[in-house]
């Protein structure tokens, strides 16, 4: 295997959707390629910083509803009744 | 008065407000706008660039969950209700808006010598901060650098790594197959790798 078949299947490898010989096959590419190491590391890096987008560890806090759109809403939902 | 503005209620109390909002009661529905509209904000702000598109897709979502309100069963949160509406409708904004010319999401793809190593070896990220400040700097970054990715890459990764739509939820929502879900996910992740190294590489200094 060399680091472009690695990167190909980075996302099959992660997810634990290879067969196992192919498995094995990665991971004796990364016994010998530390780019590939450093790649897998940052390309796990690059979804967990996806995924804190909308997870703020720091809390909830949902922004403010500017007033007059809440009022746009409340309105729109008069005029159907 | 003062109005909750958490989405948490207990399960008896969110029970009681589904109830409330069946019988068209109109505090219940502006508590609903006030204390999920922020949220659904955030999510249409996501998908979509202008803020009045973004303000015209939460106003949408609303109506249209104001009107089939009745056939909400109760097996999903009302903030998970509404989540999938705001997405919908965000995605059918970007729809009728029309398709903009889109570059190749190629150039953004690592590049290879001819022996099939990497052409540029991968550098090290600096470990993530721990203060609170510098978190929040890094995801105004990942979602500055989500919307430099092509439209087509960008909804898929928005879909399945930031919104959690599963891989057939976004091809329905999409209109694209699964397999197609699954390549671009993978290639809008190469890439935004690739945008996000030159910030977040560890300096060698």
């Amino acid at each position: 295997m060399n680091c472009r078949e690695f990167v190909d299947f980075l996302m099959a490898y992660i997810d634990e959707e290879l067969p196992a010989a192919q498995r094995a096959a990665f991971d004796e590419h990364l016994a010998t390629c530390p780019s590939c190491v450093t790649y897998l590391d940052t390309y796990r890096e690059t979804v967990r910083l996806g995924r804190e987008v909308c997870v703020d560890p720091d809390g909830p806090a949902p922004e403010d509803v500017p007033d007059d759109l809440i009022r746009a809403i409340l309105d729109a939902r008069r005029s159907q009744a | 008065m003062t109005i909750p503005r958490n989405g948490g209620r207990a399960p008896r109390d969110e029970a009681a407000f589904i109830a409330a909002l069946k019988s068209g009661d109109d505090a219940a529905y502006e508590e609903l706008v006030r204390t999920q509209g922020g949220r659904m904000l955030a999510v249409a702000r996501r998908f979509l660039r202008s803020e009045d598109d973004a303000r015209d897709a939460v106003q949408d979502s609303f109506v249209n969950a104001f009107r089939s309100i009745g056939r909400f069963k109760g097996n999903a949160r009302v903030s998970t209700w509404l989540h999938r509406i705001v997405v919908n409708a965000a995605l059918m904004k970007l729809r009728t808006r029309g398709r903009r010319p889109e570059y190749s999401i190629e150039e953004l793809l690592p590049g290879f010598l001819e022996n099939g190593h990497l052409a540029e070896p991968a550098s090290e990220w600096e470990k993530p901060p721990e203060d609170r400040v510098s978190r929040a700097e890094i995801r105004e970054l990942v979602l500055a650098k989500v919307h430099e990715l092509p439209e087509g890459h960008r909804n898929v990764f928005l879909l399945r790594d930031i919104e959690e739509f599963d891989t057939d939820e976004t091809a329905w929502a999409l209109k694209v197959s699964a397999g197609a879900v699954k390549t671009r996910l993978h290639r809008a992740r190469l890439a935004l790798r690739k945008l996000l190294e030159p910030h977040l590489r560890r300096s060698t200094a």
